[in-house]
């Protein structure tokens, strides 16, 4: 039995590393997320609204330059010079800017439409109160701020992890049994346990070692801090990588066509990538979207990885999240080997 | 001596068609058995019963007079009609995962030597040509030293030189006394590689001897091909089956000396003319008035 499984699991992994663009793709694609989003998030100036200007600034009467001024010195608002009105109403209404003023003239358009609008005119609103006597007195969170790319980086990993668990083991099987491969397999003494115990083995391999590659090179590269153990994160990479791989073992126990598994694996893919928290917080989404969020595995895995990473969490600390995934794991498993079969139907 | 394999009254329908209608058959040990027909006669449904890839309405197949088990899969080396192998392994690698899965063990170096896979064991086998995918996939189905191995039309799509170059390969294996259930619609592949030919049209077994038996009992007579200028004139002066494709009639008769009296005093040009023995497609023809092409 070993032997059997050795044998699938070795052709398996010679398979993946031999296939370059796809070894590549696995390994440089979180490197490219993660460079992206570091670009965009640690620039010190980037503008959160765009506000466009109309006429001569200087030319503005001293009623209303305070309230102007104190507006124009705030920080994370571009100001653009419009040519003429005209542009100017046309970008707001287009949304390439989030305010038009004109200070000559003391007048100011808005985009109804438009929550940055909405946000841009109550700021420049508060522009003309900064000087009021009484006021709230503003304070400083203690300790040290995660930066995003530091909160990203977790999920990121986990989508990662996702994208290989779930296409690199259910289109597989799915592309062997159209093609034939598991019906020759399926006339050897090959169990399909053991077929399926060597592609989970070989994944599993394959997603720690690209995962690892990963994170050493991110760490390299940005000096990322992980405040828990890295066992823990070895941990709970694995279990969710397990699950994820166990799931697509579902879509792929019967089906011979890969452009049905591949739907039914985006299917999958796009809802964990949006809902499991990898690229923005579900902090005050409606209830039933949380809830609905903690069926999918990449949810338990971003989470329990987040606070090992981020807060030093230990493994008891995300015990629920373990445990869900370890559920997850063996019904998934259980599901798939059930309605597993060689070959497609008669 | 007892069967190695015994096929009794197989039936599988699909929907709106009967692929097989009561075929049986048993095979003695070390003989090559030959299922002739051509393409939907039910040859490869048959042969997947037999292998356990399709489940039959009804009827048994026996291994050495036993239901087919563990053993059966450890014995018998198979190779499909259409077979896709595992991307990005080199042909050695191949052989050596598949003969990994047995616990019988062919040698690797006779299934590469019989094989001729010499030449092209580090190559990927996404880069080999079909007559050598052909090779590749026998050798896949000797690894586990079988007794009886099942090949389903393995030279269809091959050129006349791989195709004869498997013929050799396939004698190498049955000179070993293995046991060879073979299917084609080649004659020609049937007449020098089997000792026994099974004739399957529409699902049924029509017959079934050795191909000297088939031919003595079915083939008398013989074939004689003319090209005419007056194909319809000489139809008319003569009383044999004749089958007619542009100016060559083909002609099917049992008294040839007369037949070519006829076609002399017809006004036939005989110098165009060829006389050929019968073969196995002629027996196939008049068992079941349709060529094995058609």
């Amino acid at each position: 039995m070993f032997r059997r499984i050795w044998i699938i699991f070795s052709s398996r992994n010679k398979e993946f590393y031999r296939d370059r663009s796809g070894l590549g793709w696995n390994l440089l694609f979180p490197f490219f997320i993660i460079i992206g989003f570091s670009l965009i998030f640690n620039q010190d100036d980037r503008a959160e609204y765009k506000v466009g200007i109309i006429g001569q600034e200087n030319k503005i009467r001293n009623e209303i330059a305070i309230q102007y001024n104190n507006f124009r010195k705030s920080r994370y608002i571009e100001f653009i010079q419009m040519e003429n009105m005209e542009t100017g109403i046309k970008k707001l209404g287009h949304h390439r800017i989030d305010l038009l003023i004109d200070p000559v003239q003391g007048k100011y358009w808005k985009s109804s439409s438009s929550p940055k609008s909405y946000l841009a005119e109550k700021l420049f609103q508060a522009g003309g109160t900064i000087n009021q006597n009484e006021s709230f007195i503003a304070g400083a969170i203690n300790g040290r701020e995660i930066p995003y790319v530091e909160w990203l980086f977790p999920g990121i990993l986990g989508m990662n992890i996702m994208f290989s668990a779930l296409f690199g083991v259910g289109y597989t099987v799915v592309r062997d049994r159209k093609n034939g491969i598991l019906k020759r397999l399926s006339v050897t003494p090959l169990k399909p346990f053991e077929f399926l115990t060597a592609h989970i083995l070989s994944r599993m391999f394959v997603l720690i070692i690209t995962t690892a590659a990963v994170y050493a090179g991110c760490e390299m590269i940005y000096g990322f801090e992980n405040r828990g153990s890295y066992l823990s994160l070895l941990l709970v990479f694995s279990l969710g990588g397990f699950s994820m791989i166990a799931l697509s073992l579902i879509v792929a126990s019967r089906s011979s066509s890969e452009e049905f598994a591949g739907g039914l694996l985006n299917l999958l893919s796009w809802p964990m990538m949006l809902l499991s928290e990898v690229w923005f917080s579900l902090e005050g989404a409606r209830p039933w979207v949380r809830t609905f969020a903690k069926i999918f595995p990449l949810t338990h895995l971003t989470d329990g990885a987040r606070q090992i990473m981020n807060d030093g969490a230990t493994l008891y600390d995300i015990r629920s999240n373990l445990l869900v995934l370890a559920a997850m794991s063996i019904f998934f498993l259980a599901t798939g080997s059930l309605f597993f079969r060689w070959r497609k139907p008669d | 001596m007892t069967a190695i394999l015994e096929v009794k009254d197989l039936k599988k329908t699909f929907p709106g068609v009967t692929a097989v209608n009561g075929v049986s058959f048993s095979i003695e040990p070390g003989i090559c058995f030959g299922l002739l027909g051509p393409n939907g006669a039910g040859k490869t449904t048959s042969i997947e019963i037999i292998e356990g890839i399709l489940k039959p309405d009804s009827g048994t197949v026996l291994y050495r007079n036993e239901k087919r088990g563990r053993r059966f899969k450890e014995e018998v080396g198979i190779q499909f009609q259409n077979t896709e192998l595992p991307q990005y392994l080199t042909v050695f690698e191949t052989v050596k995962a598949f003969r990994t899965l047995y616990s019988r063990k062919a040698d690797l170096d006779w299934i590469i030597e019989v094989c001729s896979l010499n030449e092209i064991l580090d190559r990927d086998n996404r880069k080999i040509s079909g007559g050598q995918k052909q090779r590749l996939l026998l050798a896949i189905a000797l690894t586990n030293d079988p007794e009886l191995i099942i090949l389903d039309e393995p030279t269809t799509g091959l050129d006349p030189q791989a195709r004869r170059h498997l013929w050799d390969i396939v004698t190498g294996i049955k000179d070993s006394g293995r046991t060879l259930i073979l299917t084609t619609h080649y004659m020609e592949e049937a007449e020098i590689l089997c000792d026994i030919v099974a004739i399957m049209d529409y699902g049924k077994i029509i017959d079934q001897d050795s191909p000297g038996n088939l031919l003595a009992r079915h083939g008398e007579g013989a074939t004689i091909i003319i090209r005419t200028e007056n194909p319809q004139q000489v139809m008319e002066a003569i009383s044999c089956r004749i089958f007619k494709i542009d100016d060559t009639l083909e002609i099917h008769t049992d008294s040839l000396n007369e037949c070519i009296k006829s076609l002399a005093q017809a006004g036939a040009d005989l110098s165009n003319m060829t006389v050929r023995t019968p073969n196995l497609e002629d027996v196939f023809l008049k068992l079941t008035g349709h060529t094995l092409r058609s």
